[in-house]
C-alpha cells in the first residue's frame, strides 16, 4: 500500500524534497510556502516561508546546495538559502516578467534556475558574484503562449518547455558566466543562450508536463488532448504519439530508461513503456479498487438508502473514488532513486495528500508487472 | 448632449482583433480536401455498402478548410451515412476503425449534436455509446481540446 500524508483539504499545488527525503516544502494553494519535517511516520510543520503576495506556483529544492527556489503568482521568484540560526532567508529574484510566474527548476548544477510563465517567456536566473545578486536573461522566441512547464537536461545547458501554444521545445539555457561551453549533443551543436533547438507540435492540447530521460536522449510530454508524446533524440528526433483513451495526465516521469509513470485527471498513476519507437500502455498503478470489499449492506440500510437517496444499489454507498488520491493529481516527482532507477515516487494532488508509491511493492502487487 | 451618448456602435467592435500579441493557429495549409464526395458516398449507401461509406466519409474530413460551407456540407454527408446504419451493424463498422478515424467520427457525432435535427438524435445517442466504449473518455476530450474542428 503507498503511503498517503494529508496535508488538509486545500490542495497541494507544488512539492519538493529535500536531498535526503527528510523534509518536504510545500504549498497548499496560498501565498506561503511550508516546510514539514519527517518524524515518527508523520510531516509536521517546522517553518513558514512567508514572502510571496500571493499564490505559489512552483517550488523546487537543490539537493546539493539546500537552497530552495520559490516562484509564484505575483510575478516574482525567491531564493531561499538557510542561515546558521536554521531559518531560511528569502533573496528577491528579479525576473522582469509582467505575467504570473508557473513554474521553477533548479538546473542540474545548481547554478542556474529556469523560470516559466505566463508572459510567454522563460527567465534564466543565474548568480552574479560582482553585484551579489540574481540576474534574469530571457528565452522569448518564438514562444506564443504560457509556458506551463520546465525540465532541464543533464547536460545543464538545455531546457525543454511545454506550453500552452500546443508545443514543445528544447532551448539552450547556456550562460558563459558560470559554465563552460557545452559539447554537442544529440540535439544539436550549436548551444548559443536561446537558440531554439527543436520544437514539437503535440497534437490539439496544452502540454501540462515535460520530462528529459536520464540521459537526456528521449523527450516525454503529455497534453490535454489526453495524449503522451515521446521524442527520441538519438532516432533521428522520431516523434512518437499515443492518444490514450483515458483523461488527460497533468504531469510525467521517466523511472527507468524505458518506462514512464504519468498522472492527472484520473486520480491514478499510470506506467507505459517506451520502446522502439513505440508507446505502450502496461498499468495503472493503483490497486485500492480491487481491494474494496463490497460489504454486506443490511436490509433495514439498504430501504433507508432507498427512501432518502433513491439508491437501488451497493455502489450508492460509495462516497470515495476507488483510488488514493480523491482528486486530480497535478505533480509527480522522484523521491528515491534516478531518472533512470525510481525505486519510490511520489505524487501530490487537489485532494491535498502527498503519497509516496514504492516500486518494488508495486511490483509484487500486480502479478507479472515488471517496470525496468 | 444626450444625442451624443445614444450612439452605441462602439460595442459592436472586435477589439480581439486589434491585439498585437494575438495567438494565430499554425497556419494549416488548405490541401483542398473538401470532404467527401457525395454522389460517390450515396452510391454506396444505396448499395448498401455502409461500411464502405462511413471509411470514406471519416478518410476525408474538411479539416484545413477556412470555408464553413464546405465543412458543413460535409457534416451533412456524414450524418446521412451514419443514420442510414442499422443498429446491429455498427459495432462491426466500428471495429475496422484506427484510433484516427474514430477521432473524427467522435467529432462528427457530436457535431451531429449540435445541428439537433429531429430524427437523428437516438441514432447519435446510439453511435456515441458505441464508439465510447472503444475509445474511452480521451477521444470525448480531444473533441473539446483539438484545434483541428470538423
Amino acid at each position: 500500500m503507498p503511503d498517503n500524508y494529508s496535508f488538509g483539504i486545500e490542495p497541494v499545488s507544488c512539492h519538493a524534497f529535500n536531498k535526503d527525503r527528510t523534509q518536504v516544502a510545500l504549498s497548499l494553494n496560498d501565498s506561503e510556502v511550508q516546510i514539514h519535517k519527517f518524524a515518527a511516520g508523520k510531516w509536521a510543520l517546522t517553518d513558514t516561508l512567508a514572502e510571496h503576495g500571493q499564490r505559489v506556483t512552483g517550488i523546487d529544492w537543490a539537493p546539493n546546495s539546500n537552497r530552495i527556489v520559490t516562484c509564484g503568482a505575483d510575478r516574482n521568484a525567491y531564493v531561499w538559502t538557510k542561515q546558521s540560526d536554521n531559518k531560511w532567508k528569502p533573496t528577491l529574484v528579479v525576473l522582469r516578467i509582467n505575467r504570473a510566474a508557473t513554474s521553477v527548476r533548479w538546473s542540474p548544477q545548481e547554478n542556474k534556475f529556469a523560470v516559466s510563465s505566463g508572459a510567454r517567456m522563460i527567465a534564466i536566473c543565474y548568480f552574479e558574484q560582482e553585484n551579489d545578486w540574481w540576474i534574469s536573461k530571457q528565452i522569448k522566441k518564438p514562444i506564443r503562449s504560457t509556458v506551463t512547464c520546465l525540465d532541464w537536461h543533464p547536460n545543464n545547458v538545455l531546457l525543454a518547455c511545454g506550453s500552452t501554444d500546443f508545443k514543445a521545445r528544447v532551448y539552450s539555457a547556456y550562460i558563459k558566466d558560470v559554465e563552460e561551453k557545452p559539447s554537442a549533443t544529440s540535439w544539436g551543436s550549436k548551444m548559443p543562450f536561446g537558440n531554439l533547438m527543436a520544437e514539437f507540435s503535440s497534437g490539439g492540447g496544452w502540454v501540462h508536463s515535460i520530462s528529459f530521460s536520464a540521459n537526456g536522449e528521449r523527450l516525454a510530454w503529455v497534453g490535454h488532448d489526453s495524449s503522451v508524446c515521446v521524442v527520441d533524440a538519438a532516432n533521428g528526433q522520431q516523434l512518437t504519439t499515443v492518444k490514450t483513451d483515458v483523461l488527460p495526465f497533468m504531469s510525467i516521469t521517466w523511472v527507468t530508461d524505458n518506462s514512464l509513470v504519468a498522472a492527472g485527471f484520473d486520480c491514478c498513476p499510470m506506467l507505459y513503456t517506451y520502446s522502439s519507437g513505440n508507446i505502450n500502455f502496461v498499468s495503472k498503478l493503483d490497486d485500492t479498487a480491487k481491494q474494496q470489499v463490497a460489504g454486506k449492506v443490511s436490509a433495514m440500510a439498504r430501504f433507508k438508502a432507498m427512501d432518502s437517496r433513491a439508491a437501488t444499489d451497493d455502489s450508492a454507498n460509495e462516497t470515495t473514488l476507488g483510488t488514493v488520491h480523491q482528486n486530480t493529481i497535478t505533480q509527480l516527482s522522484i523521491h528515491s532513486g534516478t531518472k533512470s532507477k525510481c525505486t519510490k515516487f511520489a505524487t501530490s494532488g487537489v485532494d491535498g495528500q502527498l503519497v509516496v508509491w514504492d516500486v518494488k511493492s508495486l511490483e509484487s502487487a500486480f502479478a507479472g508487472l515488471r517496470i525496468a | 448632449m444626450s444625442k451624443a451618448t445614444t450612439n452605441v456602435d462602439f460595442r459592436k467592435v472586435d477589439v480581439d482583433q486589434y491585439e498585437e500579441e494575438k495567438y494565430e493557429d499554425d497556419a494549416v495549409v488548405d490541401d483542398g480536401v473538401t470532404g467527401p464526395n457525395d454522389a460517390e458516398v450515396q452510391a454506396l449507401i444505396a448499395k448498401g455498402r455502409l461500411a464502405d461509406a462511413l471509411q470514406t466519409v471519416l478518410s476525408t474530413p474538411p479539416i484545413a478548410s477556412k470555408n464553413p460551407a464546405v465543412k458543413d456540407k460535409a457534416a451533412q454527408v456524414v450524418m446521412k451515412v451514419l443514420t442510414a446504419f442499422k443498429a446491429a451493424d455498427i459495432d462491426g463498422a466500428i471495429k475496422n476503425l484506427d484510433q484516427n478515424k474514430l477521432d473524427v467520427l467522435m467529432k462528427y457525432i457530436y457535431r451531429g449534436f449540435e445541428m439537433s435535427s429531429e430524427g437523428n438524435g437516438a441514432q447519435l445517442l446510439v453511435w456515441h455509446d458505441k464508439v465510447f466504449a472503444v475509445t474511452g473518455l480521451g477521444s470525448i476530450v480531444r473533441v473539446l481540446t483539438d484545434r483541428r474542428r470538423v
